[in-house]
């Protein structure tokens, strides 16, 4: 049985004249956790949302879960594809308390017409339990924390029950005690559920020891890929980053 | 005080569209505000009384004009937003020039006497016709079935509009729905409270009802009630103190909304993190 959920071949994306992504070609296989790392403006985020869909492909083919993400797939694909991005601004004073946030993550496979079950509410209760946010449950969404705030966002998506997960720098902009959590977390659900996993950073420090697999990506490109190993090397990462880079003594805690 | 005035049928019309021009520009009030794109609401209210003059100007109903040039205006804003060629408030912002160019247009070739051009501007809700009270229980009546249908679709898309979109929530189709009710609803009230005035029937009891609560439920309920109670107060003010009832709805939605903003609970909040910034 083949075992490829992501498949990219010669991918290319532009923004106006800025050429995201050049002739990048990538096989993920199920259950797998890889990981994305490279300098700002590399490609990293928009590699992530060719495979959510919303990335539109100049060149090349892209599959998600056996479907084109160049088709009409779009919709049907991301209710599929779980996706935390980094902490946000929000607006404190937002309508919309944690525990609908996280419905949210319902909303695309119930459709259109259909409101939740209050089965589907206690999966909420019980999802936001294993986050560790239950008791911020009802405080509106623009009053928690940095890490509060992904830790919501990450139940959002384990409430939508994804067949693949996307994280894009999910430990950007908050405190290192949230960084370690958030990144725990991580490791627990794909521990707990399998989820094939890209998670994009430009931090070393913030790659999860769970890690199988390491891209290492550079000007649109991605530039080598091996497992971490291999790939946590001095000069290759000096070489990608253009700067000496020295390697993390501990990447995140398993 | 005499009520008597009650009895007669064009104050029941009066009342009867202060109801329905109250609810619905509030309820799309709620959507514009909560998705910080106030000037979407002005635009719109602005090409609507152009293709109303329009219509005065050549003989057709002038609600057909609003229509056609509000939904238009909706049509061209959302995805000129969208596409990022421009920043949203500069595509409103030409989208909301030109309109007021072609009223302003329309109004200058205008043979004759624009009575009925300023009725549009101003509004007269006191005057408002049967047809139109109508055409604007009609409106209500989708504006209020949309949002029972399609509630949560609406809280993700205002609240989380990138989420959405990420989880399979047909988001853009939802946003752009968001703009066509706003256009149908500023084409409903534009006789009754006047293409001048309706931002602020939309913006100020949506705003008030913003101050005040943390659930999107209430904030709806909040905001109609504001938006009622701005039209009722505004039309006695009208009638008992003689003044123009599109005028006078305004002002009481803006005395409303400071009250709202002073006592306003969410203040704390914003006290509340400008010591976590200083501190």
């Amino acid at each position: 049985m083949d075992d490829v959920v992501i498949s990219i071949k010669d991918a290319v994306v532009s923004y106006r004249e800025d050429v995201a992504l050049q002739g990048v070609s990538l096989e993920v296989h199920r259950g797998e956790f890889v990981g994305v790392i490279g300098p700002n403006g590399a490609g990293k985020t928009t590699l992530l949302t060719v495979i959510n869909g919303l990335g539109k492909l100049v060149q090349g083919q892209a599959l998600a879960l056996g479907l084109s993400v160049n088709g009409g797939n779009g919709i049907n694909l991301r209710r599929r594809i779980g996706y935390v991005a980094q902490v946000e601004n929000i607006d404190p004073r937002l309508p919309i308390n944690v525990r609908e946030t996280v419905m949210v993550g319902y909303y695309g496979r119930l459709g259109l017409f259909r409101r939740p079950t209050p089965a589907q509410w206690e999966n909420v209760d019980r999802v936001l339990d294993m986050v560790g946010i239950a008791h911020l449950s009802h405080r509106p969404i623009g009053h928690l924390s940095g890490g509060e705030y992904q830790r919501a966002a990450i139940a959002r998506a384990i409430v939508q029950q994804p067949e693949i997960f996307l994280l894009d720098e999910p430990t950007a902009s908050i405190d290192e005690r949230a960084q370690w959590e958030i990144l725990d977390l991580i490791q627990l659900i794909h521990r707990e559920y399998h989820m094939t996993t890209l998670f994009v950073t430009h931090d070393l420090r913030q790659l999860p020891s769970i890690c199988q697999r390491l891209i290492l990506m550079k000007e649109g490109r991605i530039w080598q890929q091996g497992d971490p190993e291999s790939m946590l090397d001095k000069e290759i990462l000096s070489q990608l980053y253009g700067v000496p880079i020295s390697v993390p003594t501990e990447i995140a805690r398993s | 005080m005499d009520f008597a005035i009650l009895q007669y049928q064009f104050m029941q019309n009066a009342i009867l569209a202060g109801l329905c021009g109250g609810v619905t520009c509030s309820i799309v009030g709620v959507f514009v505000v909560t998705m910080h794109l106030s000037f979407i609401g002005v635009c719109i209210a602005h090409a609507a009384f152009a293709g109303a003059l329009l219509g005065v100007w050549l003989g057709f109903n002038p609600l057909i004009g609003a229509l056609l040039f509000s939904l238009t205006s909706a049509g061209i804003i959302g995805p000129m937003a969208d596409r990022g060629e421009l920043d949203p408030d500069t595509s409103i912002g030409i989208v909301f020039s030109l309109m007021l160019g072609l009223a302003f247009l329309f109004m200058g070739l205008m043979p004759g006497s624009r009575t009925e051009a300023l009725n549009l501007f101003w509004g007269s809700i006191l005057t408002v016709s049967h047809q139109d009270l109508v055409f604007l229980g009609i409106v209500t009546v989708i504006v209020i079935g949309l949002v029972a249908i399609f509630y949560k679709e609406i809280q993700a898309v205002i609240c989380h509009r990138q989420v959405a979109l990420a989880v399979g929530i047909p988001a853009t189709l939802i946003f752009y729905g968001l703009l066509f009710t706003t256009g149908l609803t500023v084409t409903a009230s534009l006789r009754s409270i006047g293409g001048l005035l309706i931002y602020s029937l939309i913006l100020n009891p949506a705003a008030a009802a913003y101050q005040l609560t943390y659930s999107l439920k209430r904030m709806l309920l909040i905001a109609s009630a504001f938006g009622v109670i701005s039209c009722w107060v505004g039309l006695a003010a009208s009638y008992f103190m003689d003044i123009p009832s599109g005028a006078s709805i305004v002002i009481t939605s803006c005395i409303i909304f400071g009250l709202a903003t002073a006592f306003s609970p969410k203040r704390k909040v914003k006290r509340w993190q400008q010591a976590q910034l200083s501190g």
